[in-house]
């Protein structure tokens, strides 16, 4: 019978493959999104720097920076549900990701200057298109400051 | 009047730190309508392969083109904030051209303002759409 991998090997190559997924994109770093991942669950995180404000009275987060992570999160949770059979059969190496179609931001309460968090749904992955949810919160996970849905033209797979 | 408008709609802008580090500028601004741009940024990519910018990038351009129109609109008193926003990415921009994002506030009730943009890159066809409702401030009794 075979031996199951030892937890830290299997912990070590989907870390690797989630670096290599998300620090792949320049503008996502740019914006200094990270990921955290349990499982093949994941929560994304924008740490507050000063170059996200969009409203230095209040101040407030940037629309745009906000809506940008919202897309982030929901991009790299696409493709990792997409690659995760890959991954665990230890693919690794670049992936073409899923492009966006459309976005759709829904501005619940202005961005505090601090962290925000992301965690997104894939609601259907077809063929061909997808179409992912995403909630972002800040201080409370039940008081959402954003909400986001968009499709994604699935990345074309060899074989 | 409009005048001051278009310089409140500047100062506006030049005082947003997140457009500062996109490189914003404010192209044209005048009576509820804006064009604002930003230059080609290896660091705003999103696709490493072919170099083309992250629709992040243009949400953030045309969301702040669109608050834009609407501060610079006559029946606008103050500032805004963004309420809904909805992008349809129509193709990639190309890799190495600036993107400039034409918005125009084209409704302002004493509670919202509704506003359409476009973004184009150097060539004739339109890189993305955007349709948003805005708060309107300080005009409420």
């Amino acid at each position: 019978m075979k031996q199951p991998e030892p937890v830290q090997v299997i912990k070590q190559r989907r870390d690797a493959a989630l670096a290599q997924l998300v620090d792949d994109i320049p503008y996502n770093q740019f914006l200094g999104v990270v990921f955290e991942r349990r499982g093949d669950e994941l929560t994304a995180t924008l740490p507050y720097n000063e170059a996200l404000v969009g409203n230095p009275i209040l101040p407030a987060l940037h629309g745009g920076a906000v809506g940008a992570f919202l897309e982030i999160a929901a991009q790299i949770e696409l493709a990792w549900s997409i690659y995760w059979p890959q991954f665990e059969a230890g693919a690794t190496g670049p992936r073409a990701m899923p492009k966006t179609i459309d976005f759709t931001i829904d501005y619940l309460r202005s961005g505090l200057p601090r962290d925000a968090y992301a965690r997104a749904v894939v609601n259907r992955s077809g063929r061909r298109y997808a179409s992912v949810h995403v909630e972002a919160w800040q201080d409370n996970r039940q008081k959402l400051f954003a909400q986001a849905t968009g499709h994604f033209l699935m990345p074309r797979q060899e074989g | 009047m409009s005048e001051k408008k278009a310089k409140l709609a500047r100062q506006f802008i030049g005082a947003i730190p997140h457009s500062r580090a996109l490189e914003m500028r404010i192209d044209d601004v005048l009576a509820g309508r804006a064009t604002l741009s930003l230059p080609y940024n290896e660091r705003f990519i999103g696709d490493p392969e072919t170099g083309v910018l992250h629709g992040g990038v243009v949400t953030a351009l045309l969301d702040t083109a669109m608050g834009t129109a609407v501060v610079s609109h006559p029946q606008s008193m103050g500032g805004t904030a963004t309420i809904d926003l909805r992008i349809d990415y129509m193709r990639a921009a190309t890799p190495g051209q600036r993107i400039t994002a034409r918005a125009e506030c084209y409704r302002v009730t004493r509670s919202v303002a509704f506003v359409r943009a476009t973004a184009y890159d150097e060539g004739e066809e339109p890189v993305a759409s955007a349709a948003g409702a805005f708060t309107v401030e300080g005009s409420r009794p």
